[in-house]
């Protein structure tokens, strides 16, 4: 175990290092000279020299490469040229916001997705095996931007339940940090519960033609112990490491999430970045996003060794 | 005497040998919602060809007599911000999804397809940096690179189709990388390699046509997912551009009038719905009609 998990961290490090090449790659790709960018009106050639000296503009690309790394692995993301403050600093306001979007999202899939993947499993081919799956697909194909847009328009506009916009942080009101964030969390959990019904379904399928299950119904246990002491503790390992793989995706429903409901967190801040074309923004938090992802997928792997015995034991 | 005549021998059964194709097209036509939806695909393929004469009105001609205008008889699903008529808005906007979705596909399938089967053919180092090149890209979501690539491109839609097309990518090496080294275990690929026939011969000639149902699954997925993400940047305004229409730039601006013209929001995003649930369901039922096994 101790080896596979070995060599499972050591893929990490060049993985994450190709990671820094794409996101260095992404500036080459910015039209124009970001010397001239950042000079705003200025066009005076000494003080364009000077800024392209103070960014390695001046030096040759893999030079420039050599010495973002360096500064990235040392913590310094840059700085962004708007807001003038560090980009690691911006990056650790917005992210804990993202975060808790994100665990009550999972949370909110893991209630809808489950039980729907069981109910689908148990009840094969039936009415409710048909509805669900339809749901999952209608899940899937819902757009979580037009999601959002509908729930403000009846749950705030029409009903008045909660507020359309804004968010409060959990230490200062958790009661207004949940009327805040539930409705934008459900819009994120949305296409991650359909993944994990399907998920469900699946390893609930394979669980439920095993000979400990058949031995379990025969030994006359009522049908639902069966079903959830017996081969549900069993399907919900490969459901949960997929799950735990699909937490990086959510990242990706949080940019969109975040800008219809004015959150405040990671998300949005990638999308004023672009606007702002700060560029240095732009690259932390694809970095970061990266990082993030790649970990979640190593957490993942060892959760799978940790949880499975029979790698558990190999 | 009477005349004998044999007993009549029932003709053999015509031995009716289909071709995968045609199989294929029997299972998938055994699923009623995979074959609804095929309609819809070409209903909306028809729309985005023939937008310029089946639009009932200019898609970006302004009338400020005609502002915000609730869906009516002339107006079926109203009007928008600018007194443009939405029906047409969405006619027009079919154009600029489908053809995200055909061209980023193209784009993503073009570049993937070639280099997963050169990785899964020639193996070795060759497997190994592109196998590495390609957990990297995984590694970023794919909105969030989408986003920064068609940030650092410049916002338009011909961007935005590189950008989604670029990201989308790996998932086709993934794929035709595996089919491929799937499909090189086939005697007839070993037998083809033991003729002499060159690599690349085989490759294209023996291993490439094995690799097309799975590639075509992921094409009509990816097309939903392309879509998605068109209407998605279209929405942030990195994609098409104002004042030509996407579905997703319309929704976007839909968000400032929800409480006075909420049919701005409700029916650019159920087209966005309607056509991605298609894709979909048109995926699917190609998985299962060509790979039953995989059901």
């Amino acid at each position: 175990m101790k080896g596979h998990l070995g060599t499972r961290i050591l893929q990490v490090i060049p993985t994450l290092l190709l990671v820094s090449v794409y996101v260095f790659c992404l500036q080459q790709l910015m039209p124009g000279d970001p010397a001239l960018v950042l000079a705003g009106e200025e066009r005076d050639p000494q003080v364009l020299a000077q800024i392209r000296a103070e960014l390695w503009l001046d030096r040759p690309l893999p030079i420039q490469y050599f010495h973002w790394i360096g500064n990235v692995l040392t913590g310094d993301l840059g700085f962004s040229w708007r807001i003038r403050q560090p980009v690691i600093q911006l990056i650790a306001q917005k992210l804990p916001v993202t975060l808790q979007l994100g665990s009550m999202a999972f949370l909110i899939a893991l209630s809808i997705g489950v039980p729907m993947g069981i109910l689908s499993a148990v009840k094969k081919n039936s009415f409710w095996d048909y509805l669900a799956n339809g749901i999952g697909l209608a899940g899937l194909s819902t757009p979580n931007f037009w999601l959002g847009i509908m729930l403000i328009l009846l749950i705030s506009v029409h009903l008045g339940w909660l507020p359309p916009s804004g968010y409060v942080p959990l230490s200062e009101d958790w009661r207004q940090s949940l009327a805040t964030t539930i409705m934008p969390a459900f819009v994120l959990g949305n296409a991650l519960s359909a993944v994990l019904m399907r998920h469900t379904r699946s390893a609930m399928l394979t669980a439920l033609e095993q000979d400990y299950v058949r031995t379990a119904r025969a030994k006359g246990l009522l049908e639902w112990t069966v079903v959830l002491r017996h081969a549900l503790r069993n399907a919900l390992v490969p459901v949960v490491t997929l799950g735990a793989l699909e937490l990086g995706t959510l990242f990706s429903g949080a940019v969109l999430t975040e800008q219809v409901f004015s959150v405040p967190g990671f998300g949005k801040l990638i999308v004023d970045a672009v606007f702002n074309r700060d560029y240095p923004v732009v690259q932390g938090v694809v970095l970061v996003t990266a990082t993030v992802y790649v970990s979640l997928n190593l957490l993942a792997d060892v959760l799978y060794v940790l949880i499975n015995p029979r790698l558990r034991n190999a | 005497m009477s005349a004998t005549t044999a007993p009549a021998v029932p003709a053999p059964a015509a031995v009716v040998s289909l071709s995968p194709a045609h199989l294929a097209w029997l299972r998938f036509r055994r699923r009623p919602a995979a074959v609804v939806a095929l309609v819809v695909v070409a209903v909306f393929i028809i729309v985005a060809a023939f937008a310029p004469w089946i639009a009932p009105f200019d898609p970006i001609k302004t009338s400020w007599t005609l502002i915000r205008k609730a869906p009516s008889w002339e107006h079926w699903m109203g009007t928008d911000e600018n007194g443009r008529d939405v029906l047409s808005r969405i006619i027009f906007g079919a154009r600029a999804s489908m053809s995200a979705g055909v061209i980023s596909v193209t784009i993503a399938a073009g570049i993937g397809v070639p280099i997963g089967l050169l990785a899964g053919f020639a193996g070795g180092w060759a497997d190994t940096i592109i196998g590495r090149a390609v957990d990297a890209m995984l590694a970023c979501p794919f909105l969030i690179l989408a986003i920064a690539l068609a940030a650092f491109l410049g916002p338009s839609l011909q961007n935005a189709m590189i950008a989604i097309g670029v990201t989308a990518a790996p998932v086709f090496v993934r794929i035709s990388r595996g089919a491929t080294l799937d499909a090189a275990t086939n005697e007839y690929v070993e037998a083809a390699r033991a003729l002499g026939n060159p690599a690349w011969r085989v490759a294209f000639r023996h291993i490439l046509p094995n690799i097309v149902p799975p590639v075509m699954v992921q094409i009509t997925l990816a097309v939903a997912g392309a879509i998605i993400a068109e209407a998605s940047l279209s929405f942030l305004g990195l994609g098409q551009q104002p004042p030509a229409p996407s579905w997703g730039s319309m929704l976007n601006s839909a968000q400032r009038f929800l409480t006075q013209a909420p049919w701005l929001a409700v029916f650019p995003g159920a087209a966005i719905f309607l056509a991605v649930l298609s894709f979909n369901l048109v995926g699917d039922g190609l998985r299962d009609a060509l790979d039953p096994r995989a059901k």
